[in-house]
């Protein structure tokens, strides 16, 4: 986050000597595309506001730590995809998770499918590239994801 | 006074007024699953508005400032494994979850990459990002990391050559969410 703000920082200052005009129309440009997107990121957070809350951390643990073969792989996937938790707690968690007896496999699937697929994003996503090939995207991240987990289950 | 509800009810903030509502009520009443989704959202919100509002003031920046034909010539159809590398290191530069990539790869779609470096772009900005990678290090230990890095490269740049694959014939446009467009359904 702090290397966002730097650069954002660094390069309107480098912006702004070169061209006043052109920097207040890049500002501008920016901030209007952020507002027209508010309210679907809103609508976003509070989905998953709401998620988390029906499925909390001590669940995810109970459900992944014990659970392993394919049952596991899978519960892994999709509680990944349709979760949207954060890197910051998302790690711990996963380190947690395999402490309590889950496998790597199951861990790289998690982590996996939290980056790549994001079912409760699919609506903001659709709005960029239309719900087809959004759907699409996600797809082929969950069948990628699997494989990943899989490769990583053969090493670790 | 029915007009006023009839038009907060047409506009997009209606789930966030009623969530508003919502978290009222929950207080009032004392309810702990208030309590709880409102630290999640507000957990949810400031990593969002400490980072999104940034990254699009960048994207305007780079929409002025950098003409399409150079953009196009680096990392658009014929740039091959170069364009491909530039796009996954911008990626890695970044910070946030994924629905911040999104308004940059409109950007970077504007100003006429190509497809499959589009879609490259979001499985770097996924899966490759620094201050995210240092953070699984920190937990997850090395080995994980250097291993899953390794395993995932290759497979989103396969589901990039798929995408472009299968959209090269069809009318495919990434669309920016207008401000003043009304979405009725």
């Amino acid at each position: 986050m702090k290397i966002l703000l730097g650069l954002t920082f660094i390069f309107l200052v480098i912006s702004f000597f070169a061209d006043r005009k052109k920097t207040f129309t890049g500002i501008r440009k920016g901030l209007k595309m952020f507002l027209g997107l508010l309210p679907t990121i809103l609508n976003v957070l509070i989905l998953v506001s709401i998620f988390l809350y029906l499925v909390p951390n001590e669940t995810l643990i109970k459900l992944l730590g014990k659970n392993s073969g394919i049952t596991g792989v899978m519960i892994a996937a999709v509680l990944g995809s349709v979760s949207l938790i954060p890197g910051f707690i998302a790690y711990p968690l996963a380190a947690i998770l395999l402490k309590s007896g889950a496998t790597y496999t199951v861990v790289a699937v998690f982590i996996t499918t939290l980056m790549m697929v994001g079912v409760l994003t699919l609506p903001l996503e659709a709005k960029y590239f239309g719900m087809k090939v959004s759907l699409i995207r996600n797809a082929l991240s969950f069948i990628g994801a699997l494989v990943i987990g899989l490769i990583i289950g053969i090493f670790l | 006074m029915k007009k006023y509800i009839l038009r907060i009810a047409e506009t997009e903030y209606m789930l966030f007024i009623l969530f508003g509502i919502f978290i009222l009520l929950a207080h009032s009443l004392n309810l702990s699953s208030g309590k709880i989704i409102q630290n999640n959202f507000w957990l949810f919100f400031t990593e969002m508005i400490a980072f999104l509002p940034f990254m699009f003031i960048l994207v305007g920046l780079f929409d002025v400032w950098f003409p399409k034909e150079k953009v196009e010539k680096h990392i658009g159809k014929d740039s091959g494994i170069k364009g491909t590398f530039w796009v996954i290191l911008l990626a890695m530069l970044q910070a946030g979850p994924l629905y911040g990539a999104f308004p940059v790869a409109y950007m970077l779609w504007k100003k006429g990459a190509s497809i499959k470096n589009i879609f490259i772009y979001l499985g770097a900005f996924s899966t490759l990002k620094i201050p995210m990678l240092t953070f699984e290090i920190g937990f997850l230990g090395l080995k994980f990391s250097l291993l899953r890095t390794l395993v995932t490269l290759p497979v989103f740049i396969l589901i990039g050559k798929i995408m472009e694959i299968y959209l090269r014939d069809k009318y495919f446009e990434i669309r920016q969410p207008d401000l003043f467009r009304k979405d009725k359904k």
